[in-house]
């Protein structure tokens, strides 16, 4: 997302992968699935290909020709053979609990058939111009790579078919790649029992012209081993489940020292004075360094400034930052109260913003409605509190700087720590550690760049800087909060004739631009603009909310508050109609279609979660047969007990369909528990439909955090919060019990979409519209708390 | 000086005996799959066992340690054999594993003194082990799996 953003100018807010609008066609079911197959971009040709099932590909376009340094497909920089036979594996996207180290070498290996017990799998360092774009964020590993993944495979397939055809001196179509060798044929294409090893063949094959993409075949659906099956395990669980799995703060170096560092507790606080003897009396501590802060606007991901401990071991260093005296000059953020911005964000609400969408006439509709329906949702920051806090290691020496780290953009970390420690980029490695969760934060580098300052002031020392619980909750880059504003005008029929969406919530783009107080494009996309109904008079607006902290994405981003507040109202308004909430989703959606952005008002900058609209579109066919799926599969409209009740809600998102129903018990203190969510998910070309099970597991307990316990505020500009005591997330004793996962079986070729996001936004108003069919109590402000009642 | 036994060695601790035995560990011993999450005993990243019974490492003083058998994730087994991590690698229980050796060392403390655990034995002795991936279920569901349940 990062890069992405730095492209983005004043005077430009259209990402460079955005194309300009097609017309769209409504089209029968008949044929949208034939465009699926044929039109969407796997289409087969008619040639003669080699023997067994195959088949020609043409790509389709993806947001990643829009990222920085884009995507690479050369085999040769993907995989290496060696001559025992061993197949290494690069990974170039970072593991942060996804399972992409394993998923995207899987898509390799089972194009080429490798064999998976005899593939090893490698991290990348930071390096884009050699493997491509490596922001591991924006749930895109699998949407942007699963073509140059697939391409590599079979490109390095047929090099190992030609090597052996070339040996044998036959035509290529009588060899076949088959499970780690290439076996000979004969004229019937029957096999011979003639086969050569893959690491007979590397060499040979290695210096063979990689083949263009046009000539590739690929194997079809029946032929895959790995892909679609999810029974191979993840790359890791062994040394996971051992403890031997290397994360940020495990690698050692010879001579590495310890350090933490005091920061200001408002950003942009500076240091008017402080005095380090206390702290280097500490058993343990060796030295004391002041990081200069960057002041610059906008941050970007600068170093706040502050001053760092170095000690022989973690402990020590934390005793000397205790022992510190340090005196803060705060700053004009410093006036940052979240009681108080609560007020304003409401206030602002009430007022006309910034439209960035409008269709047919709202004033009117409003104008002549029967019956309208107002309500303010308002949601708190949160932060990413993955379980590894943020920490780094950096050996700064004769020029040359190496740092270890759990970061999602390592080429991003690499040129602004070579940027900070004045060197070429060339004297700059990034190696990539495995992510003790990331969730966003750890695409912003900032601990990286201290670590590296601090290493070049410690005289070239190792160092591994450790954030506290408390830094690191403290310190954040947090996701927003937010007030969003339905509105609906209802006519004489019960039909909602206009909509109106007001979000007001301070930007990310704060963080990368001057802040004018409003959203850009990315944000609007994520369910403010792009909501699906079928509504004739729509408008979207944006009120003006100043930042006073560093905002930055956290998984989901502004798809939590907006899908919140936007499936939230239509249960809310389902129920003031006498409606079943399922059914009435399904009619405000409407009939199946693909969106037209030119003619529902979407603006010409509209972000399709970068991906380009004509082989993305919004598919209301698809998001409503995720629903039926869910409500189906849920039991929706089964006769429950007293105190319990069902919640539905679903969303269109990184161009994946995803709907939960979650089923809330109220117990006898009042307090709710979830005992079973159901979630559909249309990704349509999948690679591991085990880690997808996991992901959307995983969404329904963060849901249930985002919605239930956490929330971070400010006072006089400080984070109130510390740690997991007064930041609280899902814990055993009340998570939802049982998620059952329905993945949709999209047809074959059509576009993968993102696994990783989606599936948080609909939670949080699928739960609060459960508590209300439970309780008749409808909640509207985030953190809810577990008591309800 | 404190004399502790960890994953079956014998050693002696002559520092700062108030230094929490996860820095000791981790720092010291270079023994990094206990993990620091909290440093306040509300995660359980860094639960070792002490005597067998799982502890806070990052709240269990080297003083405290003296004289007692420490284990870590990396001694549980010889080669990850213990029932928990094989249950664990069957079920497919961690995304992004850095909770995982303490879940791990806290269920196999509840299955070395209770062996059929019930569902709501299980709740409150995997309660004080955060998960911010949301491994809950499967977490859940492996302990009744390395207890011999389904």
């Amino acid at each position: 997302m990062l890069h992405y953003l730095e492209k983005l100018g004043t005077d430009s807010r259209r990402g460079p992968a955005q194309q300009s609008f097609p017309v769209i066609e409504n089209v029968s079911r008949r044929g949208m699935l034939g465009g699926m197959l044929a039109g969407a971009g796997f289409v087969l040709a008619f040639r003669a290909g080699p023997a067994g099932a195959r088949e020609p590909l043409k790509p389709y376009p993806t947001g990643g020709d829009g990222m920085p340094h884009k995507t690479v497909s050369d085999p040769n920089v993907f995989i290496a053979i060696d001559k025992d036979g061993v197949v290494t594996i690069v990974t170039h996207r970072a593991e942060m609990g996804t399972g992409i180290r394993t998923s995207l070498p899987m898509v390799i290996a089972d194009e080429m058939e490798a064999d998976w017990s005899r593939v090893k799998i490698v991290q990348a360092p930071g390096d884009e111009p050699k493997y491509g774009n490596q922001d591991t964020d924006g749930s895109r590993s699998t949407r942007h790579f699963i073509q140059p993944m697939r391409q590599c495979g079979a490109a390095m397939r047929t090099m190992l078919e030609q090597a052996a055809a070339a040996k044998w001196g036959v035509d290529v179509a009588l060899v076949r790649a088959k499970n780690h060798q290439v076996v000979l044929l004969d004229k019937a294409k029957k096999e011979t029992g003639k086969a050569l090893g893959f690491g007979e063949l590397s060499e040979a094959a290695k210096a063979l012209p990689v083949p263009a993409q046009e000539t590739l075949f690929y194997k079809t659906p029946d032929e895959f081993k790995l892909m679609r099956k999810g029974e191979a395990k993840i790359a890791d669980l062994h040394d996971i489940t051992t403890g031997k799995a290397i994360y940020g703060a495990d690698v050692r170096l010879p001579g590495m020292k310890f350090a933490v560092m005091a920061r200001p507790a408002v950003v942009g606080g500076k240091i008017k004075s402080f005095d380090p003897a206390a702290a280097l009396k500490t058993p343990g501590v060796e030295a004391v360094h002041e990081i200069e802060g960057v002041f610059k606007v906008p941050r970007g991901f600068s170093v706040l400034g502050g001053i760092a401990v170095i000690a022989n071991s973690t402990y020590a260093a934390m005793a000397g930052r205790d022992a510190l005296t340090i005196e803060w000059d705060d700053g004009a953020n410093a006036s940052y109260n979240s009681d108080a911005y609560a007020k304003e964000l409401a206030e602002t609400a009430k007022q006309p913003g910034k439209v960035v969408r409008n269709q047919g006439d709202p004033d009117a509709a409003f104008k002549n409605a029967k019956d309208v329906f107002s309500a303010d949702y308002y949601a708190q920051h949160m932060v990413q509190a993955a379980m590894e806090p943020l920490v780094a290691i950096a050996h700064v020496t004769d020029g040359k700087a190496e740092i270890w780290a759990p970061v999602q953009s390592p080429y991003g970390a690499r040129k602004d720590i070579a940027e900070a420690l004045k060197m070429p980029i060339e004297n700059v490695t990034v190696h990539v550690t495995l992510l003790g969760g990331g969730f966003g934060r750890k695409s912003k580098w900032d601990f990286m760049v201290e670590a590296a300052l601090l290493s070049q002031k410690a005289g070239g020392a190792p160092v591994l800087l450790q954030w506290t619980r408390e830094d690191d909750t403290q310190h954040g880059f947090y996701h927003t909060v937010s007030l969003e504003r339905i509105e609906a005008a209802i006519d004489d029929n019960g039909k909602v004739t206009g909509w109106r969406h007001r979000s007001v919530a301070p930007s990310i783009i704060s963080t990368f631009k001057e802040d004018d107080g409003h959203s850009f494009p990315i944000e609007d996309g994520m369910g403010l603009i792009n909501t699906p109904f079928d509504i004739p008079n729509v408008r979207c607006e944006n009120g003006k909310a100043m930042a006073h902290a560093r905002i930055g994405w956290y998984r989901a981003v502004s798809s939590i508050p907006h899908t919140f507040a936007v499936q939230s109202a239509v249960t809310e308004i389902a129920d003031k109609l006498g409606r079943d909430p399922k059914d009435f989703l399904l009619e405000l959606i409407g009939p199946d279609r693909k969106l037209d952005p030119k003619a529902l008002g979407f603006p010409e900058d509209f972000w399709n979660y970068g991906d380009p609209y004509e082989a993305f579109p919004i598919d209301t066919a698809r998001l409503k047969n995720v629903i039926r799926v869910a409500a189906e599969k849920a039991g929706w409209g089964k006769k429950l007990p007293a105190k319990q009740g069902l919640g539905i809600a679903a969303h269109a998102a990184w161009s994946s369909y995803v709907a939960s129903v979650v089923h809330v018990e109220i117990d006898g203190d009042g307090v709710m528990h979830v005992p079973e969510v159901t979630t559909a998910i249309d990704c349509g070309f999948y690679i591991n439909p085990e880690r997808i099970r996991s992901q959307m597991e995983g969404a329904a307990v963060m849901g249930m955090s985002n919605t239930v316990y956490s929330g971070i505020t400010f006072k006089d500009g400080a984070v109130e919060q510390s740690n997991f005591t007064d930041y609280t997330i899902a814990r055993m004793s009340n998570y939802p019990k049982k998620v059952n996962v329905h993945i949709i079986e999209a047809p074959h070729g059509t576009h993968s979409g993102g696994v990783g996001e989606p599936a948080l936004g609909p939670f949080s108003a699928a739960l609060c519209n459960a508590v209300f069919a439970a309780s008749k109590k409808r909640l509207r402000n985030l953190p809810t708390g577990e008591q309800v009642l | 000086m404190a004399k502790i036994t960890v994953n079956g060695q014998d050693k002696e601790f002559s520092g700062d005996a108030n230094m929490p035995l996860l820095w000791y560990l981790r720092d010291e011993l270079n023994l990094t799959g206990t993990k620091y999450g909290c440093g306040a005993g509300v995660c359980g990243a860094c639960t070792v066992h002490l005597d067998g019974v799982a502890v806070r490492s990052c709240q269990t003083t080297a003083a405290e340690a003296d004289g007692k058998k420490i284990t870590t994730i990396e001694g549980l087994s010889a080669d990850g054999e213990h029932a928990v991590q094989k249950a664990w690698r069957e079920l497919s229980v961690p995304q992004c594993g850095f909770c995982q050796a303490g879940q791990i060392m806290q269920a196999a403390s509840l299955l070395a003194k209770n062996q059929a655990p019930n569902d709501a034995q299980i709740v409150e002795e995997m309660s004080g082990n955060l998960c911010r991936c949301g491994c809950y279920q499967r977490i859940h569901d492996a302990v009744r799996l390395a207890a011999g349940g389904a």
